[in-house]
């Protein structure tokens, strides 16, 4: 079978799965005793084993098997969630997740998993520390396909079951099946078993588990406990009459039988019991990790998520790249049209044009709608994050998470999430202190790490605010001074914000984690770095004792800008309105010339003029205007005016980037292309500003 | 047997040249073109493709030959070599043809001013010779860096 072309789709699928996993197992670890969560889990780790195995991984199918059947016994009530089962649990999703990873990089997903595995097999077989075998009161579940505890020993419930069957007066037997050591079809035979024992009655235990029966994961034969109203005989001739299946072992079990399993059920019980009590520490300890857990994720609706229908289908960005496409060639036709329009001056012409203008803006609207995603999707991996920092650092942290429905274009999604880890890593390991220096400090023993998305204009603001100990001023400032990064005399005249600033300045921390300081400024030049090729800002505010706020602004989508359209000579060019100030009309008699720089009075500052027909080389610039179109473009503090033909208008404009083959052209950041087809370029002032 | 090659053929001048019609997307006639500035001469600006701006370049200039004016005839063969996807502007573009991979003979050192390296060989066919380009070369970046150097 060609399975290539189904790997995107197992991919998406398999990430969605793993997170709602990762979601639903931070969830579980709030409350361990919810089993709807774990239903919600074991139907995900079901339905990404059967995807596994049938896009020929096999050690994602037998990771995720083993899981299911941790989640089986856990939903059967016959384990009790516990911090070490979790611990595994997690590190199977991290497993899990590693092999994905592995093939979306194009990989096999192939990995040792043979650890893990077995750790999972005797969490299974209950071996594990305080994992106690919960009695199963009242779980509907005949559960004739779990994995019980030792072989050929019945659990309470199904004791009780027999209990009640024989009381009845049907009879309870012990079967031994064998298969002859020839048999090919292992599972077929066995299939054709099971399908007598169902025409007989009812199946109470099944070692191994029916499940593991039907996919061959048993040696040469299989015990059950079954119930029937026929006699014994009937039974051994019909399962005789099976070729290739040794003649069965048929014990029948009486109610003495019944109370001596159910005594032995008893004593393990309370070894389990006593053993939890001599050691009540892991207890405790499971509630202490449940409090350091992320908070719940705003609005994520609690556990059964996984069965709610998303009516949405996923489409391929490269595909909506080419819709865009088409579109502004379809935007051309339009401007085309409206001109033959007006040149024949026919009204049925003129409205029809008209009206395919209003549909046609709709319709772009619509277009670049598409590509917007809710930050949620980054977002949703923080939780997990913030568990494993605070279970690493011996820290309590709460993670509050607001307005993950907000939305941000497809680009930016898929850049902005490695620079929100490194901020929030930042928050949890130097701003939240350990919780006796909390409670030392008059504090909550949980540090709250806040994270916050929303809009505001034309950007989308994403705050990460802890309560943790603020950034330490003096210690920045001395750090920075002994890094060279500012001089003792700069040092000085800087404001407290300006000294905050200097964690993401470049070469803060070359060096190792400072952790002698607050620490902060591990490498954060490069999440200021990143994000400011994101076209966004991050800025910091801090009080000592009290907490550290980043607030990182970002574009709402990378695809559009907002954009002075100029003329310089026959040439038309695109100013982003970010970089702009305004536009202004001087006389040319203003410009003074000072070192053979031209400058003019702006606002009571001198600042430099440039003549964008110069600096272009533009062919054809009228020069000899007195009075002289300005814009005013600013880099940081700076300012500075640029001189140009004609001032067009604002207008939203699609960026375009210039293809690798030019990609590094003096003062152009890119292109658009203008209602008329013709492609204008867009300039980046910084570089101009030098 | 030998290796069957298809190859558009184009027009530079009184040469007939060819490249490999795999890498060939499309061929467009002349349509405005957006000067950038501080770019090579020969890099003669950016066009507007399908709603993808595609980078332009005169595949006379490109080889130092003396520029031409551009007629009717004049197409843009867009043509794409790895992630890099430019147009190059020749003088008229003719037909496809089957190449016999024995009918190419190794470049001579000079083919009407054309450097070696930029060539992948010349196929005689009958009585036409064809001069196949290495696309990979006369595209290659790092040269673009060095002649923008030389021209600032």
């Amino acid at each position: 079978m060609e399975l290539n072309q189904y790997l995107g789709m197992f991919i998406d699928e398999a990430r969605e799965h793993l997170q709602a996993m990762n979601d639903n197992m931070l969830q579980l670890e709030q409350s361990p005793d919810d089993i709807s969560i774990v239903q919600v889990m074991f139907r995900s780790a079901h339905t990404l084993k059967g995807m596994s195995a049938t896009m020929g991984f096999e050690e994602l199918a037998t990771l995720t098997h083993e899981m299911e059947n941790v989640l089986d016994l856990v939903r059967n009530h016959k384990l009790r969630m516990t911090e070490p089962i979790f611990d595994v649990l997690f590190q199977c999703l991290d497993a899990l997740e590693t092999m994905v990873q592995d093939i979306i990089a194009g990989g096999t997903g192939k990995a040792d998993v043979t650890a893990i595995v077995a750790s999972l097999q005797a969490i299974a077989k209950g071996d594990v520390p305080a994992s106690a075998a919960i009695p199963s009161a009242q779980s509907a579940a005949a559960s004739a396909g779990s994995a019980g505890s030792a072989a050929g020993m019945l659990d309470q419930f199904q004791l009780s079951v027999a209990e009640q069957s024989l009381q009845a007066g049907l009879g309870l037997y012990r079967i031994d099946i064998s298969l002859a050591p020839t048999c090919v079809l292992k599972a077929a035979r066995a299939f054709m078993v099971f399908q007598v024992f169902e025409k007989f009655g009812e199946v109470v235990k099944s070692q191994p588990a029916v499940q593991d029966i039907e996919q061959e994961k048993f040696d040469k034969g299989f015990t059950v406990y079954f119930v029937t109203e026929h006699p014994k005989e009937e039974l051994e001739k019909a399962l005789g009459s099976i070729s290739e299946v040794e003649p069965p072992v048929v014990t029948a079990i009486t109610a003495a039988d019944l109370k001596q399993m159910r005594e032995g059920e008893i004593a393990k019980q309370e070894t389990a019991a006593a053993a939890a009590a001599a050691a009540p520490r892991p207890a405790e300890r499971r509630e202490r990790a449940a409090a350091p857990a992320a908070g719940p994720s705003a609005g994520a609706p609690a556990g059964a998520s996984g069965g709610a229908v998303n009516r949405t289908i996923r489409v391929d960005i490269e595909k909506l790249d080419t819709l865009m496409n088409l579109f502004s060639e379809l935007l051309i036709d339009r401007v085309r049209l409206e001109s033959l329009a007006s040149e024949l001056r026919s009204q049925a012409l003129t409205e029809t044009v008209e009206h395919m203008a209003r549909v046609s803006s709709d319709l772009q609207n619509i277009v670049l709608k598409l590509r917007m995603v809710p930050v949620e999707s980054v977002f949703n991996r923080f939780p997990r994050l913030i568990r494993d920092l605070a279970k690493t650092l011996d820290k309590k942290i709460e993670l509050v998470i607001t307005g993950a429905d907000t939305e941000l274009d497809r680009t930016v999604i898929d850049e902005i999430g490695d620079p929100l880890v490194h901020l929030l890593r930042n928050s949890g390991d130097h701003g939240i202190e350990r919780p006796d220096e909390r409670v030392a400090a008059g504090k909550p023993e949980q540090g709250t790490v806040h994270l916050r998305a929303y809009h505001s204009g034309n950007h989308v603001f994403i705050e990460i605010e802890d309560d943790g100990r603020g950034i330490h001023t003096e210690k920045v400032m001395q750090t920075a001074i002994k890094r060279g990064v500012i001089t003792a005399d700069q040092a000085k005249s800087m404001k407290d914000e300006e000294i905050h600033m200097l964690l993401f300045a470049p070469g803060f921390s070359t060096a190792d984690k400072i952790t002698d300081i607050s620490g902060r400024g591990v490498g954060l030049d490069v999440v200021k770095t990143k994000i400011e090729s994101l076209g966004g800002k991050v800025t910091v505010e801090s009080r000592w004792g009290q907490g550290t706020k980043f607030t990182v602004q970002l574009p709402l989508t990378l695809s559009i800008i907002a954009a002075m359209l100029i003329r310089v000579g026959d040439e038309k060019y695109a100013i982003p309105l970010s970089s702009m100030v305004e536009t202004s009309l001087i006389p040319r008699s203003e410009i003074r010339v000072v070192h053979g720089e031209r400058l003019i009075q702006y606002r009571g500052s001198v600042i430099p003029i440039l003549f964008l027909s110069e600096v272009l080389d533009v062919p054809g610039a009228d020069t000899s205007a007195e009075e002289l179109f300005v814009v005013i473009v600013r880099k940081g503090e700076r300012l500075m005016a640029l001189v140009v033909d004609d001032l067009i208008g604002q207008q939203e404009i699609v960026l375009k980037s210039l293809g690798s083959y030019l990609s590094k052209v003096f003062a152009v950041s890119g292109a658009t292309i203008l209602g008329d087809g013709h492609v204008a370029l867009i300039l980046d002032p910084n570089a101009l500003l030098k | 047997m030998a290796e069957e090659l298809k190859v558009i053929v184009f027009a530079l001048g009184h040469e007939e040249y060819g490249v490999e019609v795999e890498k060939v997307k499309t061929i467009e006639r002349m349509s405005p073109m957006t000067r950038v500035p501080k770019t090579p001469a020969f890099v003669k600006g950016v066009i507007n493709n399908r709603g993808v701006v595609l980078p332009v370049i005169d595949l006379r200039g490109r080889f130092g030959l003396p520029e031409a004016e551009y007629t009717d005839n004049t197409r843009i063969i867009i043509v794409a070599v790895g992630d890099l996807e430019v147009g190059m502007i020749v003088d008229s573009a003719s037909d496809v043809i089957d190449v016999n991979s024995d009918q190419i003979e190794l470049p001579p050192e000079i083919v009407g001013g054309i450097r070696a390296k930029y060539l992948r060989g010349i196929a005689k066919i009958g009585e036409r010779l064809l001069v196949l380009l290495n696309l990979e070369e006369v595209l290659n970046k790092s040269e673009i860096i060095q002649l923008e150097q030389m021209e600032v």
